[in-house]
């Protein structure tokens, strides 16, 4: 899957998270901003690439501004900028989306 | 050795700064020596005003290593930190101590920029938030700060651990020789609580005011016994940032649940009687709980011998309407509950000492009945941790944390989770109150009594509305909302220690890288 455009996804919200995707410089880059970078920085990263890598999406630019986002509401999110950037935002792929 | 919660204090620390070890909340019965003032006599007939902030610093004599005092009864309305540091910062005076009450964060700039000139190369107070709490985190001092409670300040400056030289005490109403009260003003905040410590043991005491009154001013909370200079300024503080205007009820559902839920284990406590007392703090969900306490008080017929501790307007309310006959009132967190002190006959005054601290002849958390406290993190043998965040940085304080715990009903009221830091823990990162104060923990999924107080979870067990858990069933419902946190990475140096009221040594802060 390759990213057509570059979307904006998220709010700023406590307990959100802001996604912005577009297309990379050959891989996958995510830089991450966060309060709970410490703590949970790993786990954030971890997630976002996760969701990229099920939709074989191998180069992105990810910057995620988060809020103290709980995995299920940043892998949403995700899935919610991955399905627009691809320009499917009614084509949901739901082997994605069925995920446990 | 290593504290309650394993927590390692190295032995060569206790012994350079004299501490103890914590060995339990039990206080001895043993005798004290308390400290008195040196008392500068003889020019003091007539005025003692100055006609500024430098004439009042030079006329005490401050000089390089003293210790200077101040209180955060203004809040986040303080002005009277600020000018009064900023000159003895332009006077070049070094090394002194700063022993104020509690650090707010509009004095958070003021102290950093303190510490680098040199002028404050030692800190106590009851904690600090914000950028000072990140530079001090950040190794930001040389000597390690000293958090104490409210009662642990009072027993202090008492024994002589403290030696304030100064305090510059900022007053909404005073005379020229010192009479001085927080309830009448332009800046007012009501109890002088905290400040009354430094008033009465300070060897010098600077008050600074916007309201000089004719002499003698009535109520005179400070009296010109203790002052020694008088100072006015254009302003002592905000009014508008000194407290929470109207107090708002809640409206968050979760804390509305905690609420009721806290409520039912007081109803459902055996300290529930005729007669009772109770410290419920501030804060939505403790207004609310005072709401609902309120409404079961009337059901039952029941009224309260004493509310305690920082005061608000709906505990003013519940004085006016006979539910509570005293309100012993060490501070007061609004505009209405400020303003009433004066006018409130059951609305007493009391100093720290009164208050909380252990080495006195009576305090009056002593015959606390109930209370209600929060946490920042709590673990599963109840340690309380309010003072560092989830990412070890300190920015909290322990305020009556410690001294209201003693309660015969301590309940901590937190949520499971905030945002994505679980409140319940395996450890907490710092240890400001102990366990075994700690009887219930309420959390809106659940409540866990401390298994040792097997008596009070028979009497709680079958309470409508009171669904009873165990604290690691609790932190492991946290754990799996939030993930496995990445553990705190906190350096090799000691940047605070935290006392136990009664002195002894609880635990340590380390940096954060």
């Amino acid at each position: 899957m390759k990213i057509e455009h570059s979307v904006l996804v998220g709010t700023l919200e406590s307990s959100d998270v802001q996604i912005t995707l577009s297309n990379g410089d050959g891989g996958v880059e995510v830089t991450l901003q966060s309060d709970v970078a410490a703590e949970y920085g790993d786990q954030i990263t971890a997630v976002v690439r996760d969701v990229l890598a099920e939709y074989g999406i191998a180069d992105a630019a990810v910057q995620v501004v988060d809020k103290g986002a709980l995995d299920c509401t940043i892998r949403a999110r995700m899935i919610a900028a991955v399905q627009r950037a691809i320009d499917a935002p009614h084509d949901p792929k739901w082997e994605v989306i069925a995920h446990d | 050795m290593e504290n309650e919660i394993g927590h390692n204090i190295p032995d060569s620390l206790l012994k350079e700064t004299g501490h103890r070890p914590f060995t339990g909340e039990e206080i001895v019965d043993t005798e004290v020596h308390w400290t008195g003032p040196t008392v500068h006599i003889g020019h003091k007939h007539g005025s003692k005003l100055c006609a500024s902030i430098h004439d009042a610093i030079v006329a005490t004599g401050l000089r390089d290593g003293m210790t200077i005092s101040f209180h955060h009864h203004f809040r986040e309305g303080d002005h009277v930190f600020g000018l009064v540091m900023r000159e003895i910062m332009a006077m070049g005076i070094q090394d002194l101590t700063l022993a104020p009450s509690s650090l707010t964060n509009v004095m958070n700039d003021v102290v950093i920029d303190a510490v680098r000139a040199g002028t404050v190369t030692r800190i106590t107070s009851s904690g600090m938030r914000g950028t000072l709490g990140e530079f001090v985190s950040h190794g930001g001092m040389r000597e390690p700060v000293i958090f104490r409670s409210h009662g642990g300040r009072a027993r202090a400056i008492e024994e002589g651990d403290i030696r304030i030289d100064v305090a510059f005490l900022g007053v909404p109403s005073s005379d020229e020789m010192g009479n001085a009260n927080g309830t009448h003003g332009k800046a007012v905040f009501g109890s002088l609580g905290y400040a009354l410590m430094d008033a009465r043991y300070a060897n010098q005491v600077v008050l600074l005011t916007d309201d000089l009154v004719e002499y003698p001013n009535t109520p005179a909370s400070i009296n010109e016994t203790e002052v020694d200079y008088v100072v006015t300024v254009p302003s002592v503080g905000d009014p508008d940032k000194i407290g929470t205007g109207a107090t708002r009820f809640t409206k968050d559902p979760k804390e509305l649940k905690i609420a009721r839920m806290v409520n039912a284990v007081i109803t459902g406590s055996e300290q529930f009687h005729d007669g009772f007392s109770f410290q419920t703090g501030s804060g939505g969900a403790a207004l609310a709980v005072n709401r609902y306490l309120a409404q079961s008080m009337r059901d039952a017929g029941i009224t309260a011998s004493f509310a305690l501790g920082g005061i608000t307007t709906p505990t003013v309310q519940l004085l006016n309407e006979g539910l509570v006959h005293r309100i012993l009132d060490v501070q007061d967190f609004d505009k209405g509950s400020a303003s009433s002190m004066a006018a409130e006959e059951g609305q007493q005054e009391i100093d720290a000492s009164w208050y909380a601290d252990p080495h006195n002849r009576g305090a009056v958390v002593t015959n606390l009945d109930v209370a209600v406290l929060s946490a920042l993190e709590i673990d599963t043998s109840f340690n309380v941790n309010v003072m560092t965040g989830s990412n070890g940085v300190i920015r909290g304080a322990i305020g009556g944390h410690q001294d209201a715990a003693t309660a015969r009903l301590t309940i901590i009221s937190a949520p499971l989770v905030r945002g994505r830091i679980a409140t319940v823990t395996s450890a907490v990162d710092t240890l400001v109150t102990p366990g075994s104060s700690v009887d219930v923990l309420v959390t809106e999924v659940g409540v866990a009594v401390n298994p040792a107080r097997p008596e009070l979870r028979e009497r709680l067990t079958g309470v409508a509305g009171l669904p009873l858990t165990d604290i690691a069933t609790l932190r492991d419902r946290a754990l799996s909302i939030v993930g496995i946190p990445a553990p705190i990475q906190h350096g090799e140096r000691t940047v605070a220690l935290v006392e136990y009221r009664d002195g002894t040594l609880l635990d340590v802060i380390h940096d954060v890288a």
